[in-house]
């Protein structure tokens, strides 16, 4: 197949299309302002709507809107933006509006800074908003992926009635990579009958709302979102692993730092260690179980988690392994990027080299 | 035996929870009239605000959204955005939601000329909390967040809405009613018409503004709230056509 050479925030925007995306709301931030540039263009072509809002909050609030009317939208930002869009995901997880969120992620915390970094983590797996709600996440390490995954994400949103998010960095957003433009599996996707389309006097109202003023109600609602998690959980996890049988080491990284643990590995294989890497695909639902089972094997001795955050994703490894392994961490926050030589040495460390 | 009067096909049966003495049930007869003599109820999307009329998504007999607290202009501007041609979309808010917290999105609305109608129920008061003070509360006037009554110099003096939206060019159409009185009621539910009908036509953003009682925050009965309303509101909200591009065509 062919291949073509593409923008990472460019082939967010052309996949949101070949999903069959007409619609996005956004705003301005950097680094992911491509993704709502090349929509301005190339939406209208299509008999599709971009339209710039005033704000986050505006735009995700416009998401609802447009999900609640049954059509495939999408809106994209940038960590601080992201975090004005948590009044409306979770909304939109209570209304159960299936749509698109894309973070291409930026130093943090407050305004931070424009360079990469992978701090939002947290936000993203637990939820920034209020209530019990979850939204699936799915981490490309390349910009195949990161067109792959958006195509992705708009099924799994229709199959369970859910926003899913695709959590990028900066670097894959500004980066140029190969795409192949392949067909995605078809899935069987549940009609629409709950959006408003108008009644035409046919049928009773539809309701798009997250208020069940009952207490009793509500939990029902919650319990019925809870069973939804729990099929998420069953059905689409995702997860890669490299080079791990016999391992003596085990790399847990997402996203970019998964490509820099690649490089390390090569560099610890040329000193005559053997490094692994554990990539989760899905950081919600997080392949706990794939980890514990890969981490178990009698060949390691260390698992070192890798971040360009603080050690966010420390907690899920934590949970996965059970104590079973000893962890250790490297990684900086801020828009540093940790180099493949920092990543080597921390797995030399962690095993007593 | 001839019907000379029947609820409008624009409710549904669920029995209202508004207070005696609240204009929100006046304002949604007239809303609903005006949607089932248009024709419209079959193509019309309807958003709720967060407030007292909350549970308007359940008394509206289109299809409607519930949207969060003041951004029902952008919940109202996606679903216009995606809907097919010749659907009327419209937002219902209290002073709390579109005043306040949503006082970015009703603006924004408005000056990209959303071809929606915003019906605006002023009362000065916000009404599901219990009494707190709104953006339009009075100078003087008692709320439970300012028991001494609006301080001009620690809050300001009430936002006027029509006056304001009436100065962007995308809003074509803005009037303050209200529905003390037969006269009065005419009046509104011919504004909430040409509201709609404007919108139709795709003319621009619309909306109407209806000052409210609210009786059971107020303090006052039913009867005492709308003295209030006619001397203390009026003044200061004057009622009238603050911006109507058809007259202004003439």
């Amino acid at each position: 197949m062919q291949k073509e050479l593409w923008k990472g925030n460019e082939a967010i925007a052309e996949a949101a299309i070949r999903a069959g995306c007409k619609y996005f709301f956004g705003y301005p931030i950097t680094p992911q302002t491509e993704v709502p540039e090349y929509l301005s263009l190339r939406l209208p072509e299509i008999g599709g709507c971009f339209l710039q809002a005033e704000s986050e909050v505006a735009a995700i609030n416009m998401v609802y809107g447009a999900a609640g009317c049954g059509v495939r939208v999408m809106t994209s930002s940038s960590s601080p933006g992201i975090s004005l869009k948590q009044e409306g995901i979770t909304y939109l997880c209570g209304a159960e509006l299936p749509c698109v969120i894309i973070n291409v992620m930026r130093g943090g915390p407050g305004l931070g800074t424009i360079q990469p970094a992978q701090g939002d983590y947290y936000q993203a797996t637990r939820g920034g908003g209020n209530g019990d709600y979850r939204t699936p996440v799915l981490a490309p390490a390349n910009v195949q992926e990161a067109a792959d995954f958006v195509r992705l994400a708009f099924d799994i949103a229709d199959q369970y009635r859910n926003p899913v998010m695709v959590l990028a960095d900066g670097m894959i957003g500004q980066m140029m990579e190969a795409v192949e433009w392949g067909e995605m599996e078809k899935r069987n996707l549940p009609a629409k009958d709950w959006a408003t389309t108008g009644t035409k006097c046919e049928r009773e109202h539809n309701i798009i709302n997250s208020l069940y003023i009952k207490p009793e109600v509500c939990a029902e609602h919650n319990e019925h979102l809870e069973r939804k998690y729990k099929a998420l959980e069953e059905n689409e996890v995702r997860y890669e692993e490299v080079n791990t049988d016999g391992c003596e080491v085990l790399f847990a990284a997402y996203g970019t730092t998964s490509r820099i643990c690649r490089a390390a590995m090569k560099m610890l294989a040329d000193e005559g260690i053997k490094a692994g890497l554990f990539r989760p695909i899905t950081l919600w639902p997080y392949p706990y179980d794939a980890l514990k089972k890969c981490a178990s094997q009698d060949s390691i001795k260390a698992v070192v988690d890798v971040e360009m955050s603080l050690g966010q994703m420390m907690d899920d490894v934590k949970i996965a392994l059970e104590g079973a392994k000893p962890i250790s961490f490297i990684g900086k926050a801020g828009g540093i990027v940790p180099t493949p030589r920092d990543v080597a040495d921390a797995a030399k460390k962690a095993l007593g080299r | 035996m001839a019907i000379v009067y029947q609820k409008s096909k624009g409710l549904t049966d669920k029995e209202l929870h508004y207070c005696p003495g609240c204009t929100h049930g006046i304002a949604h007869k007239l809303v609903a009239e005006t949607l089932e003599e248009l024709g419209v109820i079959g193509t019309t999307i309807g958003v709720a605000p967060v407030g007292c009329s909350v549970f308007a998504y359940d008394y509206f007999a289109c299809d409607m959204h519930e949207a969060a607290h003041g951004r029902a202009p952008a919940v109202a501007t996606g679903i216009k955005r995606v809907s097919p041609e010749g659907t009327t979309v419209f937002t219902y808010q209290g002073d709390g939601d579109l005043a306040a917290i949503g006082t970015a999105e009703i603006v924004h609305a408005a000056m990209r000329g959303e071809k929606i109608t915003t019906i605006f129920i002023n009362n000065a008061i916000y009404g599901m909390t219990g009494g707190q003070m709104a953006p339009t509360t009075l100078v003087g006037q008692k709320a439970t967040t300012c028991p001494l009554g609006r301080s001009k110099e620690h809050y300001g003096e009430p936002i006027r809405m029509c006056e304001m939206l009436s100065t962007i060019n995308g809003c074509v159409y803005a009037e303050r009613v209200c529905v003390t009185d037969m006269g009065n009621l005419n009046k509104a539910k011919k504004a909430i018409k040409k509201a709609f009908e404007l919108q139709q036509q795709g003319a621009g953003f619309t909306f109407v503004e209806i000052l409210a009682a609210c009786p059971t925050n107020w303090g006052k009965s039913p009867v005492k709230a709308v003295e209030w309303l006619k001397e203390n509101m009026i003044p200061y909200f004057p009622l009238g056509v603050y911006k109507d591009i058809t007259a202004e065509v003439k």
